[in-house]
């Protein structure tokens, strides 16, 4: 069978997609999971869509008007609870309901039909642009540099923040960078697996690096693998089989997690027997 | 010699209204090993937290001497841990962490810090643990990281709140011993709501509660304890080493 210009371009897409899709969400994925903000980054995700529905409504790109709203409506409730002013899993709750109202509101607002809506939700390759891709190119070059450069003092804050407190000033700057660095990485990664399911983008890769190891920068390592393998395979499943991509790569990766747990479970096994 | 390595000049703190440190007059010298005693909520923690300035005095003065302006500061163990130990993190990054304080932003740790580290773990007998996770270490083990982050940065005053927590007894001679030695090099203040915890190496006293009384050497009544609302009896047999403080 020869490779039309139009199936060429797809797999060149869905691949370059997939690596930056999978260097992000594997960076950032190891942070939120290490952190336990899976809560909060879902709840970012969601609320994301009230910037996708403005951005409908007034005309602009709709990804620019989510990543506004992700990065303000996370740096809220890092505001909040770093003030201890408020519930922080109340305000997430509150916020990932109150953005998709928004994004309802002003999307029903807008005159006419908004043909890839769906992709937002779900995820599709199809309406992923040269754009998106290389600005998830920017985004995994700015994530690289930020960790590899800052690597301890993140760590060190991520592990025990009142410690780093007692020799560093810049803990809540160091907090503040990060989160606006999370909300950014899940809104430009909802246009390859939406909103729906970009949180499992980000959280299932390292938990199946967990399976195997417990020291962060191979965690980061074997993340960005695992998420590109569960990528790539999603992405040519969905292609061969009609269904969209955000659902067939959550679906790949979670085979692959329960493959790594049945392995590991064996090796356990194996070796108290032995 | 006696150096001045900190000095306390009328500190008061309050969490809102509630006044929880008054008038707090206190010198460290180099060579100090101080016993804070006092009962729960008497303010212990928060002079500790003063003195590392993680909160800031309501009113007052906290002045480091030369030392701990030039070297590489305070070394502090916290009462509880405050990090999550199911944090991806091994005993030997979170030791190395002890020596942030003397790193800029941009922290590489040196092949002479990575020894340096081992160094550590292995006078604290963790050496087959330094590439083990926090989640798979008992109560006595992390608090022994714990020191290990503290100590690593050679600092000259080393603040201990509830060491005895968490020690395990098979440890819990060992860890004093390690402390009068590093009380040779540097000043510890050791916090304990537990008096009957307290090492016999402490030279002095300071009570802790809203006010501090500062006792420089060693006599207690149990009128005394009594005085600061912590009615504790010790029961004791045989030739246990104890420390009575004088009447205030």
């Amino acid at each position: 069978m020869e490779v039309s210009i139009f199936q060429y371009e797809f797999i060149l897409k869905g691949l370059l997609g997939a690596v930056f899709a999978s260097i992000t969400a594997g960076i950032i994925g190891t942070y939120i999971v290490s952190k336990r903000m899976v809560f909060l980054s879902g709840g970012i995700a969601h609320a994301s869509f009230g910037g996708i529905g403005i951005g409908y409504f007034a005309g602009i790109s709709p990804v620019l008007g989510a990543a506004v709203f992700s990065i303000l409506s996370a740096l809220g409730i890092e505001f909040l609870s770093v003030r201890q002013k408020i519930r922080e899993d109340s305000a997430i709750g509150i916020l990932w309901a109150f953005g998709m109202a928004i994004g309802i509101i002003f999307i029903y607002l807008t005159p006419g039909y908004t043909p890839d809506l769906m992709s937002y939700l779900f995820g599709s390759i199809l309406t992923v642009s040269y754009w998106d891709i290389s600005a998830l190119a920017i985004m995994s070059v700015l994530l690289i540099l930020y960790f590899g450069v800052f690597y301890r003092t993140i760590l060190y804050i991520s592990y025990d923040e009142q410690y780093a407190r007692t020799y560093s000033p810049y803990v809540n700057i160091f907090k503040y960078i990060t989160t606006a660095l999370i909300a950014l990485t899940i809104v430009l990664n909802i246009r390859m697996a939406g909103v729906v399911l970009v949180i499992s983008l980000l959280t299932i890769p390292p938990n199946i690096a967990m399976i195997f190891t417990r020291v962060y920068k191979r965690i980061v390592v074997a993340s960005v693998l695992t998420g590109f393998a569960g990528t790539s395979l999603g992405y040519a499943i969905s292609y061969k089989a009609g269904i969209p991509a955000g659902a067939s790569i959550i679906f790949t990766l979670v085979v692959i997690w329960i493959i790594a747990k049945s392995i590991n479970r064996l090796a356990v096994a194996m070796k108290t027997a032995g | 010699m006696a150096e001045c390595l900190l000095e306390l000049n009328s500190v008061s703190f309050a969490y809102g209204s509630s006044i929880v440190l008054q008038d707090i007059d206190l010198k460290v010298f180099n060579n100090d090993f101080i016993g804070v005693i006092g009962p729960n909520g008497g303010g212990k923690t928060t002079l500790l937290k003063l003195i590392l300035g993680l909160v800031k005095p309501l009113k007052g003065k906290i002045i480091p001497g030369k030392a701990l302006q030039e070297g590489s500061g305070i070394g502090y163990l916290p009462q509880i841990t405050t990090g999550d130990n199911n944090f991806p993190v091994t005993v030997k990054d979170v030791v190395l962490s002890g020596l942030m304080m003397r790193k800029g932003l941009i922290s590489m740790m040196t092949a002479a810090d990575r020894n340096k580290a081992s160094q550590v773990i292995d006078e604290l007998g963790l050496n087959d643990l330094s590439g083990s996770s926090l989640n798979e270490l008992s109560g006595g083990q992390l608090q022994r990281v714990f020191l290990g982050r503290a100590v690593i940065g050679d600092p000259r005053l080393l603040l201990l709140d509830e060491p005895g927590n968490f020690v395990d007894s098979s440890f819990e001679s060992d860890f004093y011993e390690k402390l009068r030695l590093l009380n040779k090099r540097m000043a510890i203040m050791m916090v304990s709501h537990d008096v009957g915890t307290i090492s016999s190496h402490i030279k002095s006293f300071a009570c802790v509660n809203r006010m501090l009384h500062y006792h420089p050497s060693s006599e207690i009544t149990n009128e005394d304890l009594l005085a600061y609302g912590c009615p504790i009896q010790l029961i004791t047999h045989g030739e246990v080493p104890h420390t009575v403080l004088k009447k205030h």
